[in-house]
């Protein structure tokens, strides 16, 4: 690990400690009440509480929500600019309603999901699709479509056909405006099946949170949005990891040569 | 390989380009081209190497007119267009790749040439870590291992400062004489046309309807000292004269003011 990366998380550390001893001081001097403003100490302390249900139960279920709503919606996505790529038709018909979908508020069409797909895990999934889907097939189709026109050329003056084309140059060039959506999905996935949750649900954090809410339990309404919060960062973590992967044997070796030197 | 537009014209929509042009390059031959920018020496490029067809004529290859000429001359384009998430060598194995070669065959293939190219060290190294120079090197490469036995050459030196450039020039000779194949330069810089070509054929009217054809009497190898050699500068001279005439007119029409 280089000396700045390493000063990097000391200073994180320290800045997140800091926060939450601000927090509770607040908490403590002004003597907020705990239904409108809890402590982190008593934050965790319903975390601890109430750990069974919360990582028994409710964890695991809006995170299947979660990982099945995004593996469709990647799939779906993958295979849409697939055929939008290869056939003109398809992209014409299609395209104009993924721009259009981005200004949608997606939330408002929330419900009428539930409504076709039910209450139970079908719904929840539906609206989670809803949620990551067209950031991923805009930027997996946009960075398909951002191949250098000049490279295609190059390639054709080879000999190349339309798959070779889409394989050599086309799919490589587009990874990085791919990944970056599938980021922006994997944060927003956790707000579709929250949302999924609040309108109609036995189970799952969002569910949890919501009646926490309702019960003025305030401590246990942070633990729940603790805890999603993790899930979202834990996806985006992940989604960065799979980039590298796959993108990945430049940097290794970049790092390799910053060591040669060192 | 020889190479041969009969009669051939094409236009941009209305804009005439290339009016019954005829122009051979014969097997062996290193022929430069020259003219002022947007005459359409890159469009006689892609009209060659099968991106665009005439609309009237033939292009004959090895006397033969060919329709599907994609993949039967090899075209290093003026931005070296290297894929930065390949090594030198994946990035010169792309057209082998693309002929249906294995990746490990083609890759074979390609180190094997690295030597003789003077990429020997940079085996493994990605474009970016590469210089201006090392990078063309590179996409002559890719060109040239394709096996097409026909080279075009648009403007390839032109990004490069002026040391490496003459470098690259008496590189270009020398891997010229050893490969034995044609080569087809365009360059906005007379001295580099004359230096390197057998002949320099100048393009100096809009819509081309013919080329000037300039011997070059320079005997070879050839070296960048050759500038200074009378025969030199007489071909310099010349063409200057033609591409000179060729602006004349235009500038007697600016001046009486019907201009379009």
């Amino acid at each position: 690990m280089t000396n700045g990366r390493r000063q990097n998380i000391v200073w994180f550390t320290l800045s997140i400690v800091l926060f939450l001893v601000v927090w509770e001081a607040v908490c403590r001097l002004l003597q907020m009440p705990a239904f409108i403003l809890p402590p982190p100490s008593s934050v965790l302390a319903a975390l601890w509480q109430q750990r069974e249900l919360l990582f028994g139960l409710h964890l695991w279920v809006t995170l299947r929500e979660v990982l099945l709503g995004l593996a469709v919606s990647i799939l779906v996505a993958l295979v849409l600019t697939f055929l939008m790529n290869f056939s003109r038709t398809v992209e014409r018909l299609v395209y104009p309603y993924l721009v259009i979908s981005q200004t949608i508020p997606i939330i408002a069409l929330s419900p009428v999901f539930i409504l076709w797909f039910g209450y139970d895990l079908s719904g929840k999934i539906a609206v989670t699709i809803l949620f990551t889907f067209f950031p991923i097939v805009v930027s997996a189709f946009d960075g398909i479509r951002s191949a250098d026109r000049q490279m295609v050329q190059l390639l054709k003056t080879m000999g190349a056909n339309r798959w070779q084309v889409f394989v050599k140059l086309q799919v490589p060039s587009s990874l990085p405006q791919f990944f970056s959506g599938l980021k922006v999905a994997a944060t927003y996935s956790v707000s579709g099946a929250t949302i999924g949750e609040w309108l109609g649900a036995s189970a799952g954090l969002g569910y949890f949170g919501r009646r926490a809410s309702g019960n003025f339990q305030a401590p246990a309404l942070f633990a729940s949005v603790l805890l999603l919060s993790f899930l979202g960062i834990m996806l985006f973590w992940l989604a960065g990891l799979l980039e590298k992967r796959m993108t990945g044997r430049r940097r290794k070796r970049k790092i390799n040569k910053g060591e040669r030197f060192l | 390989m020889k190479l041969q537009f009969s009669q051939v014209s094409f236009s941009y929509g209305t804009q005439p380009v290339l009016q019954k042009l005829q122009l051979q390059v014969n097997s062996g031959e290193f022929v430069s081209l020259v003219g002022p920018s947007g005459i359409g020496k890159s469009t006689i490029f892609q009209l060659a190497n099968g991106l665009l067809q005439p609309d009237e004529g033939t292009i004959e290859l090895d006397g033969k007119p060919e329709q599907n000429r994609l993949g039967k001359l090899a075209y290093m384009p003026q931005k070296d267009l290297l894929l930065n998430w390949r090594t030198v060598v994946e990035n010169a194995a792309l057209p082998l790749e693309i002929q249906g070669l294995s990746r490990r065959e083609a890759h074979k293939r390609v180190i094997e040439q690295l030597d003789r190219f003077g990429l020997a060290d940079w085996a493994d190294a990605y474009p970016e870590e590469l210089s201006g120079g090392m990078r063309q090197r590179v996409s002559f490469l890719r060109a040239a291992i394709t096996g097409c036995r026909v080279l075009l050459l648009d403007e390839p030196f032109s990004a490069l400062d002026g040391i490496t450039r003459v470098d690259m020039q008496e590189w270009l000779l020398s891997m010229w004489q050893t490969l034995g194949i044609t080569i087809i330069l365009i360059t906005h810089d007379i001295d580099e046309a004359i230096l390197l070509a057998d002949r320099v054929l100048v393009l100096s009217e809009q819509p081309i309807r013919q080329v000037h054809e300039f011997n070059v009497a320079l005997p070879r190898p050839r070296t960048v000292g050759n500038r200074h050699l009378p025969q030199f500068q007489q071909t310099s001279e010349q063409i200057w004269r033609v591409l000179r005439e060729a602006r004349q007119p235009a500038t007697v029409r600016l001046q009486r003011g019907d201009n379009r």
